[in-house]
């Protein structure tokens, strides 16, 4: 599974969503309705699947950015 | 003042997660008490449990709202959503400002707690779900089912222990008296069969320790040894009589009288004579306006613990004085074991459909009497027998006695 599937699958699953619906250019606060939890548990279980820690929520707002992010961690 | 009926019921229980299946199971004694399925047990010498069966909770609510309970709130939500359905009360009528929820629970999230505490453990400090904290308190069940229904008038939990159920009922039975809303949805909401709620109360010695399903939870048995865990909820919908007219609504029973005391003695032990729960009946039959003669059942806490079942005994002969030989006493824990915070509510949907059908449950698996527990027990087998008057048990830790009591409905 790449990043971009394991991220996917995480808020399909806590949004209750498709999987076509949660796509790289996804703004999953605008485009899914992602309240404030919503947002906190995607990036619990983010955390939890890599065993990365992210620091803020600031300037995530996209799928692709959460991905980038992950994989910045994980190389570094 | 406010008369107050019965217009909706909903419950979620380990004899099947509607009133029908629950009602039915209890009036042909059947055991909803099982093997312990969902951890093993073994080290604690637990190996039964009065578990909820195939509920989804997807099934009665959206799936993310599911994943964001608990499932003691989605149990109560369960419940909920049933009772205000029954009820057939429609927001366009009825003002949602005039509608409120009193629903505790004993413990609250205890899975959530569980399972956080293991992962902070685990993963550290920083790795806590941010869900943790509103799936696991307590009132969460409360906050989740004015959410799901729409109620905005009064909204709380009470924390009893084993008597938050009951309490929740006899506050929003006030609620509605003293006229501060018209409709309540009223219950308890309990999910405690997991590792560390098992092992706390196999700490106290308070669970039995027997294999057998059928002679585990066995109310003022001379055998019994412990109570049964059991989970799920109850909740039922109160209503002014004023509004339950107005809208023609079908009517259960009516809610008449209600008491509650503290023991002021012990935390986990209930006075040995029982004086704190015979003066919770004593209040609740005054406010009724009845005497013990009038009431033809009691719905017993009736745990199945060596302490409980005696000095409940104690308290309907201290309550009761002669008329304690002449009222029919059961516990339908021997049926569903223990829902603690759930247990008042299940129970007092038993006893308002005890009054409506004319038919009292069993206590079941009764079959060596003890000489400290003497008073008709309906043993084993459901009794038909037309009752004007029920009162409800239920006994807490912390020395907590809530009362209610229902009345038939038999028109205005």
């Amino acid at each position: 599974m790449t990043t971009f599937e394991k991220i996917q699958e995480i808020i399909v699953d806590q949004l209750d969503k498709e999987e076509s619906e949660v796509q790289r250019t996804t703004n999953f606060r605008e485009e899914l309705e992602a309240d404030s939890l919503d947002l906190f548990q995607i990036i619990n279980d983010i955390e939890d699947e890599f065993d990365i820690k992210i620091e803020s929520e600031e300037g995530l707002s996209t799928v692709e950015d959460l991905v980038k992010y992950v994989e910045g961690q994980l190389e570094a | 003042m406010e008369r107050v009926v019965i217009t909706g019921l909903g419950a979620i229980t380990p004899l099947g997660n509607s009133v029908q299946e629950f009602w039915d199971g209890l009036k042909e004694g059947r055991n909803g008490i099982g093997p312990l399925t969902k951890f093993d047990g073994e080290a604690i010498d637990v190996h039964v449990a009065g578990e909820v069966k195939g509920f989804v909770a997807k099934e009665v609510m959206d799936r993310k709202s599911a994943k964001r309970m608990d499932p003691f709130s989605q149990y109560g939500v369960a419940a909920a959503l049933e009772a205000v359905k029954d009820s057939q009360i429609d927001l366009d009528v009825t003002d949602p400002e005039r509608m409120g929820v009193i629903v505790g629970s004993g413990i609250g999230g205890l899975n959530a707690m569980q399972d956080q505490i293991i992962k902070m453990h685990e993963k550290g400090l920083d790795r806590v779900a941010p869900f943790f904290v509103p799936m696991a308190i307590g009132n969460m069940v409360a906050g989740n089912i004015s959410i799901a229904t729409g109620a905005k008038g009064p909204n709380l939990s009470i924390v009893t222990a084993c008597a938050s159920g009951n309490n929740s009922i006899g506050e929003a039975f006030r609620t509605i008296k003293h006229g501060y809303a018209d409709v309540m949805l009223a219950g308890g909401a309990e999910a405690s069969i997991n590792e560390i709620g098992m092992s706390g109360f196999a700490a106290l010695n308070a669970l039995s320790t027997n294999e057998d399903p059928n002679a585990a939870s066995i109310p003022f048995d001379k055998n019994r040894h412990g109570f049964v865990m059991g989970e799920g909820a109850g909740v039922i919908v109160l209503e002014s009589l004023t509004s339950a007219l107005n809208r023609n609504a079908k009517i259960y029973g009516e809610i008449t009288g209600y008491g509650a005391t503290g023991d002021s003695f012990h935390m986990t032990a209930p006075s040995p004579d029982g004086s704190g729960a015979a003066r919770a009946m004593k209040l609740a039959m005054s406010e009724a306006g009845i005497t013990p003669s009038d009431v033809g059942y009691i719905n017993a806490h009736g745990t199945s613990t060596p302490a409980n079942d005696v000095s409940e005994t104690e308290a309907i002969k201290a309550a009761f004085g002669d008329d304690a030989k002449n009222v029919a006493v059961s516990s339908t824990k021997s049926m569903t074991g223990h829902l603690l915070g759930g247990a008042g509510a299940i129970e007092a949907i038993a006893a308002v459909k005890a009054l409506q059908e004319g038919i009292m449950p069993p206590t079941i698996n009764l079959t060596t009497p003890d000489e400290a527990c003497d008073l008709d027990y309906i043993e084993n087998k459901s009794r038909e027998k037309e009752i004007k008057y029920a009162l409800n048990n239920s006994l807490g830790f912390g020395g907590h006695n809530a009362v209610t009591c229902f009345k038939k409905w038999e028109g205005q």
